[in-house]
């Protein structure tokens, strides 16, 4: 990285020389010469490689949003009656800096439970944040202001933006073992141990359920373990939850894993999105919340947030909070929710199980079973980057090179044809 | 702000309560709304889980954290709302309200949205540059649709969260691309730029602008320090209506800084928070980056309609970075994606989906012009009826004239720290400490008063 900048800054001083005696500035000089192309957004880059292509069979289960069966984009029936309600009735005046008050006492009774105590003594300094990317990243700031000296244990694979974020923060980073490439499950041994080795007090991200992108998730038991390795070593847990609901299709389920580190007495972090599980995704939704000793210190805490926020964006976007507060906060609108968040989840499970039919069927010599046993949006099909190539080459078939398939994309008019191409690529493996 | 919003009560067709009733008796003081006295606290002590460790669970490592100060503007809003007296004057924040003192939703944003939800249009995520008709919208705006810049795409837009975001965004390429290099920002400028380049690591330094003798421009200041600063400076200038002084160069005195930037081989950088709202057309208020543009020179714009459009809380905005050649624009683009993608991804749909269909659709955008003018011209003719009651109602002698000749929301009322607290506690009018006032806050019926406070502030309160 030093060199790199060395040479960014000896080429701008000669570009910069250049101008100098050259003579009056002509359109042709750029300061930005030294500027190269960004390389594409591994997951985001996929669907633009998919809308490019012209062929009719072509599939798309890169990115992470969800799709009826008829492959189309959802927008759940809650979420427009309660856009019917919001439409021109209300001003679009500035939400304070931590956002929508309604809106985060709402999430947080998600995460934390209907009768958390924490949220009655008021011990969780929280704010609505831009999605779950927002929320990690404001907590990254935190954590490198706050914890200067600390660094983030990441969990091997995971989000690839979950690495952009900490590194944009400046937080040095760590992994930790994860993913189990022969069982196509979870390296629990490893990971513990990676827990007990990693100094006392380290921070540690963790995903809450529906691990993204293998869908490896531990079990309670595991949790615990984990859990209680935590309490020993001091160390911190934020929780990366984007899923609540997608995973076992009941949010109170899916909190498993923060309830159990709650009950344990962590104080821990939190970053929750709408994106998937409310199916409002380009509106921006999620939350921040950590947990604080008392109802001072989350205040000051929160306060603390807040300035992070005003100078990244002043103050969070309205428009899907109100949707999401409108939503949670009236009975019937909140139980159609569930109701729509379980369809989404089951049908996701539905196409679970056809798809590994579908490959069995084909006489397939691998096994296939970790489909079934994944959880959640995606499944680490195991392929490798050059199986995902000739599936989007030969088959037209589009997915992150790491071989995550976005279950959310399989359809009941697709799954045949995805089953076939999996197995042509796989078989000679 | 007046707005009462601070939280959303349900909106149920069967509510008896109206929404505003609903909101007055939040607002009634003592309630949980705005942070009641707050008790002692004692430490709990649970015995959680299956283990009591010896080591305190409950330490927490935020013990060090201190109370943020509150923010020198937003929390202006927060004080305001705390206020319970009948006489009180919000101009605080820079957020448009009508004569009734009532926040504004633009007929034609009403439209527009309506459209909308009959489309029923999904809510995926947009790219990480945001909403494609939005970009090109947004750009055609600024530098008009017939701009060669634009045919010869050399602009690289992407889609930002409002001008905070968009500011972020282009102060985190700076930093990335240019190690060391400074920008410079007007003495006085708007708050949030500070915290901006600091949050982004850039090093800034100020250029004289506000002159408190004549309470206009300090030209000659002005151009002395961009001469002085180090070759290859960022130079961040008010694209129109300064904010907060509401003092703007002349066309000639734009050319002049068009001159010195050129000689010195910085780059400008435009903050474009208020295009249509100074003179009350969109197209004059974007002449100065125009200008630059139309003599080749490569720079930075941010944009926002916060304000123009009313659209303050649906974060919308853009960054533009012209640069000389379309090859340099799309590296530039992607760049800039590199950056928000870690910051938030992609940015939220509503709002450019508003701006793209008000600017798309040749009646809407009709109609958003009449009411940008409206918006404007209600804000001349508070400042015209200020300056009337201060002339007439100061005897002093004190040219008070600059109220007409700034332009914009905000007015610079030269009133020091202690001057605009005694506005605040005397007279409880709210404003920033630094003398700005928000003549968007600022209704007819209360310009005799707010007269008075200032004549009293200025002469009785040093």
């Amino acid at each position: 990285m030093a060199s790199m900048m060395t040479r960014r800054s000896m080429s701008l001083m000669k570009s910069r020389s250049m101008m100098i005696h050259g003579s009056s500035r002509l359109m042709s000089t750029s300061w930005w010469k030294h500027v190269e192309p960004a390389p594409k957004d591994p997951i985001l880059g996929v669907t633009e490689a998919f809308l490019a292509d012209p062929s009719p069979h072509k599939v798309n289960v890169g990115v992470g949003a969800y799709r009826d069966d008829n492959g189309k984009p959802v927008v759940l029936d809650c979420v427009r009656e309660a856009e019917r309600r919001v439409a021109g009735n209300l001003n679009m005046e500035y939400l304070p800096m931590g956002g929508s008050n309604t809106m985060v006492d709402e999430t947080l009774k998600l995460a934390y439970g209907e009768n958390s105590d924490l949220i009655k003594d008021k011990r969780i300094a929280a704010i609505q944040a831009l999605s779950g990317t927002g929320a990690c990243r404001i907590f990254a700031d935190f954590q490198k202001r706050f914890s200067p000296d600390s660094q983030i244990y990441i969990p091997v694979p995971t989000w690839s933006n979950h690495h952009n974020i900490w590194r944009d923060a400046n937080v040095p980073q760590r992994t930790y073992h994860y993913y189990h490439p022969e069982t196509k499950g979870l390296d629990f041994a490893s990971l513990m141990d990676d827990v007990k080795n990693a100094p006392n007090g380290s921070f540690f991200m963790l995903h809450a359920c529906a691990h993204n992108p293998t869908g490896v998730d531990p079990t309670i038991e595991q949790w615990k373990e984990i859990s209680y390795q935590f309490k020993v070593k001091g160390h911190f847990a934020f929780f990366d939850m984007a899923y609540q609901g997608f995973a076992s299709g009941d949010p109170e389920r899916d909190a498993n894993s923060i309830r159990i580190f709650l009950e344990d007495g962590h104080l821990i972090g939190c970053s929750q999105s709408y994106a998937k599980n409310m199916g409002l995704y380009g509106q921006r939704v999620g939350c921040l919340s950590l947990v604080c000793e008392d109802e001072k210190q989350a205040v000051a805490v929160k306060s603390q947030l807040q300035q992070l926020a005003r100078p990244m964006y002043s103050n969070p976007p309205v428009h899907g909070a109100l949707i999401v507060s409108i939503i949670l906060g009236d009975p019937d609108l909140k139980q159609l929710w569930l109701k729509e968040v379980k369809g989404m989840a089951d049908r996701i499970i539905g196409m679970r199980s056809s798809l590994r039919e579908n490959i069995e069927k084909l006489g397939s010599p691998l096994s296939w079973e970790h489909i079934t046993n994944q959880i959640g949006m995606f499944c680490y099909s195991g392929m490798t980057p050059e199986q995902v190539d000739r599936l989007t080459k030969e088959f037209h078939i589009y997915m992150t090179r790491n071989g995550r398939i976005s279950m959310a994309g399989v359809t009941s008019g697709n799954v045949e044809y995805l089953a076939k191409a999996i197995h042509e690529v796989t078989k000679a493996a | 702000m007046a707005s009462s919003m601070m939280s959303f009560p349900s909106v149920s067709p069967s509510a008896a309560l109206s929404f505003q009733d609903k909101c007055k008796d939040k607002l009634k003081p003592g309630s949980a709304f705005f942070g009641k006295e707050k008790q002692p606290l004692s430490m709990k002590t649970k015995s959680h889980g299956r283990v009591t460790m010896a080591v305190a669970v409950n330490a927490s490592r935020f013990d060090n954290i201190t109370m943020a100060p509150p923010d020198p503007i937003l929390g202006v809003s927060e004080a305001f709302k705390a206020d319970t007296s009948d006489m009180k004057l919000n101009l605080g924040v820079g957020a448009y309200r009508t004569e009734e003192l009532q926040p504004y939703v633009l007929k034609v944003v009403k439209k527009a949205e309506n459209l909308m939800l009959e489309r029923g249009e999904n809510k995926e995520y947009l790219p990480i540059e945001g909403l494609a008709a939005f970009n090109k919208a947004t750009a055609e705006l600024l530098f008009g649709a017939d701009n060669p810049v634009l045919h010869e795409q050399r602009v690289a837009t992407i889609q930002g969260l409002s001008g905070t975001g968009s500011l972020r965004v282009a102060a985190a390429l700076i930093e990335r691309y240019f190690p060391g290099a400074k920008v410079l920002i007007s003495a006085p400028t708007w708050g949030n730029h500070k915290n901006i380049f600091n949050d982004a690591r850039v090093p800034w330094s100020e250029y004289r602008y506000y002159d408190p003798k004549t309470v206009g421009l300090d030209f000659e200041g002005m151009i002395a320090d961009i001469k002085e600063a180090p070759e290859g400076s960022f130079i961040l200038l008010h694209g129109c209506a300064h904010n907060p002084t509401g003092i703007d160069p002349t066309p000639e005195q734009w050319e002049k800084i068009a001159d010195v930037i050129q000689e010195k081989n910085h780059i400008p950088f435009f903050d474009v928070a208020y295009q249509g709202f100074a003179s009350g057309s969109l197209d004059e208020d974007a002449s100065s980056v125009r200008l630059f543009a139309a003599r080749g020179m490569e720079l930075l714009c941010a944009q926002s309609y916060s304000k123009n459009l009313g659209l303050y809380a649906e974060r919308v905005g853009a960054i533009n970075v012209l640069c000389s050649s379309a090859e340099a624009a799309v590296r530039v683009k992607s760049q800039l994606k590199r950056i928000a993608r870690p910051m938030y991804s992609n940015p939220p749909v509503h709002g450019a989906r508003i701006v793209a269909n008000v600017v798309g659709n040749p009646d809407f955008f009709n109609e958003w012009k009449d009411e940008m003018e409206m918006m404007a011209g209600r804000i001349k003719s508070v400042r015209q009826k200020l300056y009337n009651n201060l002339s007439a109602k100061d005897k002093s002698g004190k040219d008070w004239s600059f109220v007409l000749k700034q332009i914009g929301m905000f007015s610079f009322t030269g009133l020091n720290k202690a001057q605009s607290d005694n506005m605040t506690d005397k007279w409880h009018v709210y404003m920033t400490k630094d003398g700005r006032i928000s003549l968007a806050g600022l209704s007819a019926a209360k310009c005799e008063y707010l007269a008075d406070a200032i004549i009293d502030s200025y002469h009785n309160v040093s």
